[in-house]
């Protein structure tokens, strides 16, 4: 009796463990086929040229992407620009300098932080950060790029620390005393031994927060101030602009269901899925490459 | 004989409270190979420790005492540690290689120190390696990764990029505990080369070693300093019960 129930066990349970691993992959296949079965005809029904141009202004049938890829770029790459060195010096203040106690103070301070909603970090942006920028910095507003970069460069922090720390945290502490031992200072020790042996986990954090920026939505509609124009000049920092993903949630309620623009949102949708998709990809090749290095090294 | 390291009176407790040495004295012959050994938790680990202040990293309550080498106490907070592990170099138990070629492995002490001129790295690299008796083995391959060396190699390699710091005392906690006799036997012959030039203080991984490599030895139980004396002398007539117990293998 108890063998047949073992038995009963025996068959299933690994067979439902295969179903849902591959169910994630049919959900993702399954998302990428809606969105090129409802994003492609945009490329039927819109000139290449018309789609790939400057002037976004759907009312008018006027729907060119570039200023929208272009927002999200923007906001994007300013948010990295404060998140990575932020976060991982943050990341390696709190597992190679600060005492125990601060750290174990930090630690889920950190992960709390992470976990806020973003929306609410909206409401901090449009109160406190941009009327700030907009004094500080004398615009006519303060509902552009940077606050939008300032805000989601917040938003990664978190993420960078939490994942980078845990990397360094796994280096063996051996690796340390070695250094030491050979009349490396504390910060040579860090940026020489501790930082490149933890390379892939750094790498993963950076990517995540990659992530995490570029599928943002909530927090960058509100802040930064949704003008779709095009932003490639540095000065595009202090001027509204308008990403991707926030077109798509302002826009999407409001579209006639098969219309040109409802198949130009999801083109829309499906470039970003291509974007984060090429972050992905470039991120795990890059992390096996060095975690193979990684791991003959601890063997 | 002259004393390099001259050791008084030094205490140390740890954070938790753990007093691993107490009130030890002793005096560390140049050009020797001192041994100090005792069973486990005796605190020769710790000792050595102290001497390239490697223990400030770690959570100590108190360090009391004075550690001489030639005659400064390197104990003095004014001690510029830095140049001090140059000074006193240490092969750990397990070789700590870093994750770059072979050469980079030599020539990483150099480089922090700011050295850049390639000749002298190479030379650097070169000379470490020959008096850890591993030149012949890897001079055709300077630029693989260090980690695709054998664990006897690897360990060599370690002593081979203390070398090329060129420092003058060389500490290393068992650092054959890992090989097997055949890579001990190079380490070891290594060792009585190096000799000449060096101050060597080994922890050694058996009584065997211990008795094979001493010129000076050192008996080491929970924390106290049991006997001292010439290596010949110690292990073949011991002054102290304790220390022929465990020489001859009655307790430990
Ligand atoms: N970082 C530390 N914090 C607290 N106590 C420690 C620390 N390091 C060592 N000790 C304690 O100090 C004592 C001496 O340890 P030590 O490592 O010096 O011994 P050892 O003689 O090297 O032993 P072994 O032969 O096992 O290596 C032990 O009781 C140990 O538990
Ligand atoms: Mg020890």
């Amino acid at each position: 009796m108890a063998q047949k129930k073992l038995n009963w066990q025996e068959f299933f349970i690994p067979r439902l463990i295969k179903a849902s691993g591959y169910s994630a992959i049919l959900f993702v296949a399954l998302i990428f086929f809606f969105l090129l079965r409802e994003g492609l005809p945009a490329l039927t029904e819109v000139k290449l040229g018309d789609l790939f141009a400057v002037r976004w202004y759907p009312i008018e049938s006027h729907f060119g992407i570039l200023p929208l890829i272009t927002g999200s770029l923007i906001v994007t790459l300013g948010a990295m620009l404060i998140a990575i060195p932020f976060g991982i010096g943050t990341a390696v203040f709190m597992s190679e300098i600060a005492p125990r106690w601060l750290r174990e103070i930090l630690k889920p301070l950190v992960e709390l932080l992470g976990g806020l909603p973003s929306v609410v970090l909206g409401f901090l942006g449009i109160l406190v950060l941009s009327p700030y920028l907009r004094v500080f910095l004398d615009l006519p507003t303060g509902l552009t790029a940077l606050a939008g970069a300032l805000l989601l460069g917040g938003i990664a922090v978190p993420t960078i620390v939490s994942i980078a720390e845990d990397a360094l945290d796994a280096v063996p502490y051996s690796y340390r005393e070695g250094a030491w031992a050979m009349g490396a200072t504390r910060w040579q020790t860090i940026w020489r031994v501790t930082l490149p042996a933890a390379r892939s986990g750094v790498l993963t954090a950076i990517m995540l927060g990659v992530g995490r920026t570029i599928g943002e939505t909530m927090a960058v509609m509100m802040v930064t101030g949704n003008a779709p124009v095009l932003a490639i000049a540095l000065t595009s920092l202090f001027h509204p602009v308008r990403t991707m993903t926030a077109t798509i949630a302002a826009e999407m309620g409001e579209v006639a269901n098969g219309s040109v623009h409802y198949h130009v949102l999801f083109f829309i949708g499906l470039v970003l899925f291509l974007i984060s998709l090429v972050v992905n990809v470039t991120a795990s090749s890059v992390v096996f490459k060095s975690k193979k290095r990684a791991e003959r090294v601890l063997s | 004989m002259v004393d390099k390291i001259v050791i008084e009176n030094l205490n140390l407790q740890y954070a938790d409270g753990t007093e691993s040495l107490r009130d030890i004295s002793l005096n560390i012959p140049a050009n020797a190979i001192s041994v100090l050994f005792g069973p486990a938790g005796g605190g020769k680990s710790s000792l050595l420790r102290c001497l390239n202040r490697l223990n400030d990293l770690t959570e100590v309550q108190t360090v009391a005492g004075r550690i001489l080498l030639d005659g400064e106490d390197i104990l003095d907070p004014q001690t510029d540690v830095i140049a001090l592990r140059r000074k006193v170099g240490m092969v750990f138990a397990r070789p700590v290689v870093l994750p770059l070629t072979i050469r980079g492995n030599l020539t990483y002490g150099l480089e922090l120190a700011g050295e850049k001129r390639k000749s002298r790295l190479d030379e650097a690299a070169e000379r470490g390696l020959k008096l850890a008796a591993l030149w012949d083995e890897v001079r055709d391959r300077l630029d693989d990764p260090a980690i695709a060396l054998s664990g006897g190699q690897q360990q060599r390699l370690c002593l081979a990029r203390v070398l090329a710091n060129q420092p003058e005392v060389i500490l290393m906690d068992e650092p054959t505990s890992g090989l097997d006799p055949i890579s001990t036997g190079k380490v070891e012959a290594a060792l009585q080369e190096l000799k000449k030039d060096y101050t060597i203080l080994l922890v050694p991984h058996s009584v065997q070693q211990a008795a094979r490599t001493a010129d000076f030895a050192a008996f080491f139980l929970q924390g106290e300093l049991v006997e001292a004396a010439e290596g010949k002398e110690l292990f073949t007539h011991p002054k102290q019960k304790r220390t022929e117990d465990y020489v001859e293998g009655r307790f430990g």
